[in-house]
């Protein structure tokens, strides 16, 4: 599964992009959220309100309850401000 | 049309391609966004634009079938850049040619307002305090959802 971190979320997990290969019970974008805040301080620190991360997986906006598997792009980002 | 691009754009140019060879369009509505030197009160600097490319056209080209899907629309474009931005520069163009003025005009404000809340671009201001990324408004989510329901002008 590849993770790619936009915005301030790139600059608190301190990379844009990461591999992983979470365990078989993480199927859903809610339960990848869970997982990822436990690989280090400094994931943790950008997944500590949830409130304002935004996930997209497969580059569509996706909810908590969204699936997710094996070989899926899932993107964590804030509130979009373009325009 | 989509265009995602780090360079200026000109929009006599980009307006006068929309309609080119074409007599039976009634108007052209354009919206043209601009970096302000002033947000939230603070001096900024400059911007910078980040994007998720691949999304930001699909998100982009979804828009623009919506657009088009409720507004009888001859022809439609939305520019957008990212990179670094000096303030003065132009950042956004979208415009829209319909035979009647009323479809151009409000499927142009459905264009921005739609894309300020569901394209994925992130700016980075330069400020005094360090560079800040801008929060998303209330506001912003405010202009998109009176859009939330499909309206078709009469014709």
């Amino acid at each position: 599964m590849k993770i790619l971190y936009f915005a301030w979320l790139k600059s608190k997990v301190g990379i844009g992009e990461e591999a992983v290969t979470p365990p078989a019970e993480v199927a859903t974008v809610g339960a990848l959220l869970d997982w990822l805040a436990t690989r280090g301080p400094k994931h943790a620190a950008a997944l500590a309100n949830r409130s304002i991360v935004r996930v997209a997986v497969n580059q569509e906006y996706a909810g908590l309850d969204h699936p997710v598997k094996t070989g899926d792009e899932v993107a964590l980002f804030p509130p979009v401000t373009g325009g | 049309m989509i265009k995602v691009q780090r360079e200026d754009f000109d929009v006599g140019a980009e307006l006068a391609q929309l309609t080119a060879g074409r007599t039976d369009v009634g108007g052209v509505a354009s919206f043209i966004g601009l970096v302000r030197d002033v947000a939230e009160g603070a001096t900024v600097g400059a911007m910078t634009l980040e994007h998720y490319p691949g999304m930001t056209e699909k998100k982009l080209a979804e828009i623009e079938a919506e657009a088009q899907r409720r507004w009888p629309l001859q022809a439609s474009l939305i520019i957008h850049r990212y990179g670094r931005l000096e303030p003065g520069e132009r950042i956004v163009l979208v415009a829209t040619a319909s035979p009647h003025r009323r479809a151009a005009l409000e499927s142009c404000a459905f264009l921005i307002d739609w894309l300020k809340t569901k394209a994925p671009f992130w700016k980075l201001e330069e400020t005094a305090a360090g560079p800040q990324w801008v929060a998303a408004r209330d506001s912003d989510d405010d202009a998109a959802e009176r859009w939330s329901k499909p309206r078709r002008v009469a014709e």
